[in-house]
């Protein structure tokens, strides 16, 4: 146990460095200006669309657009969350509040799976699966980069969850910004795209959370 | 706070705390550093008490304190100051205790805690000592495995087990009287046989 005197030197050291700080917005504020990133995604996909026609398949899905809402509300739901929990005094509850429109989503896509499977010649191709695949990581790279160097400002204390709330906001996004250039069926190997897509990009978020959402500090050492 | 205070009266002062905290933290946060310096004070002693009512022991408690302080320098710009500086704090600290004990916790699962084989471990100066003190030991023993049936008696039950006179008397039956002479007897046989002296001042009675 280290006696009161190390207190007392650490006390003198922090206010000996510190400098004004700039508040942190609210956080409803910074998601905000996250899907704003997202929006400015969703321009520049629109604006190349038509570089990318063989990209397109014609839908047959009733269920895609429905999809497409509830990934867009859950992308939505989770930069919230994941914003509110990167806080030191926000309630862990913050992290269920994406659960109800991941749900819809996951179910839509399950529904539209099942409408296809008795379409004939709406089964996705390998190679299409590696497309949409390659596409979901294509956008998400940018949203979660946008994503992390905006989480990290605050320094959260819960790295692993804002962690994976910011995987799921920015796979989730990228889901949605995908319908724009390649409108696809709920086929199953589309289907399996999204999942692994998401489950790599949470993943990645979370093997390097801990390091990227938290920046270093120059006291920690002494601790 | 006010000691042995009404519950009203412990709650103002807190209020009266956190109102002051907040608008030091608010001036810290604009670069004034004698309203920082004053808010890392006064925040020690509450961290102190979230985190003993946590669970953290005694030797733990300046571990959690500086944590908490340096975890406030690092997080300062997500305090807002329209929300209470008391909860803010609150929240760290339970955190940042929460993973200490954790750290600890997982410590403590791979490191053995065992005195009794530290105090044994050879000593790395002197480890012809220790040889001859294990030596000693061993023949100490095998001296009162050969005293006679009531001095081992009265050896074990009073100096090997430190039992009180009377707990040995009734564990073993005899009086205190005989127990004390017979205890007396063996400690002067062994003397006598450590020192060479085999043989002489044993009796074989009790």
């Amino acid at each position: 146990m280290d006696d009161g005197g190390d207190i007392s030197r650490l006390i003198g050291d922090l206010s000996a460095d510190l400098k004004p700080v700039r508040r942190l917005p609210a956080p409803w504020l910074r998601a905000l200006v996250w899907l704003g990133a997202v929006a400015i995604v969703a321009a520049v996909l629109v604006a190349t669309r038509t570089l990318l026609p063989a990209l397109g398949i014609i839908g047959n899905d009733p269920f895609m657009v429905p999809g497409a809402y509830a990934s867009l509300a859950t992308a939505v739901l989770a930069a919230l969350a994941a914003f509110e929990l990167s806080l030191p005094d926000r309630s862990d509850a913050w992290a269920l509040l994406p659960l109800p429109a991941l749900a819809v989503w996951i179910v839509l896509n399950g529904l539209g799976c099942l409408a296809t499977l008795a379409i004939p010649g709406t089964q996705t191709s390998p190679f299409q699966f590696m497309v949409c695949l390659s596409l979901i990581f294509a956008i998400s790279l940018p949203l979660t980069v946008a994503m992390v160097l905006m989480v990290r400002r605050a320094r959260p204390l819960r790295p692993l969850r804002v962690a994976v709330l910011s995987g799921l906001a920015a796979s989730a996004a990228a889901a949605t910004l995908l319908v724009l250039i390649h409108p696809h069926d709920s086929a199953v190997l589309d289907l399996a795209a999204h999942a692994v897509a998401v489950a790599v990009i949470i993943g990645l978020n979370v093997l390097l959370g801990g390091r990227l959402l938290v920046p270093a500090n120059k006291f920690r050492g002494r601790v | 706070m006010p000691a042995g205070g009404t519950s009203d009266e412990v709650y103002a002062a807190r209020a009266e705390t956190d109102r002051r905290l907040t608008a030091a933290m608010a001036a810290a946060q604009g670069g004034d550093r004698a309203s920082y310096e004053l808010v890392l004070r006064e925040c020690v002693p509450i961290v102190q008490r979230i985190a003993r009512r946590q669970g953290a022991s005694t030797d733990t408690l300046d571990d959690v304190v500086q944590d908490v302080l340096v975890t406030i320098h690092g997080a300062r710009a997500t305090y807002d100051p329209s929300r209470p500086f008391t909860a803010w704090l609150t929240a760290i600290t339970q955190r940042r205790t929460i993973d200490i004990l954790r750290k600890q916790g997982r410590r403590g699962a791979r490191e053995v805690h065992a005195p009794l084989a530290f105090e044994m471990h050879a000593a790395a100066d002197n480890p012809e000592e220790d040889a001859a003190r294990v030596g000693e030991a061993k023949q100490l023993r095998a001296f009162v495995d050969g005293l006679p049936e009531v001095q081992r008696e009265a050896v074990r039950a009073l100096a090997l087990e430190e039992n009180s006179l009377e707990d040995a008397s009734k564990a073993t039956g005899r009086t205190k009287t005989a127990l004390k002479v017979n205890l007396h007897r063996a400690i002067k046989t062994l003397r006598a046989r450590m020192s060479g002296d085999n043989g002489r001042g044993i009796r074989r009675d009790g």
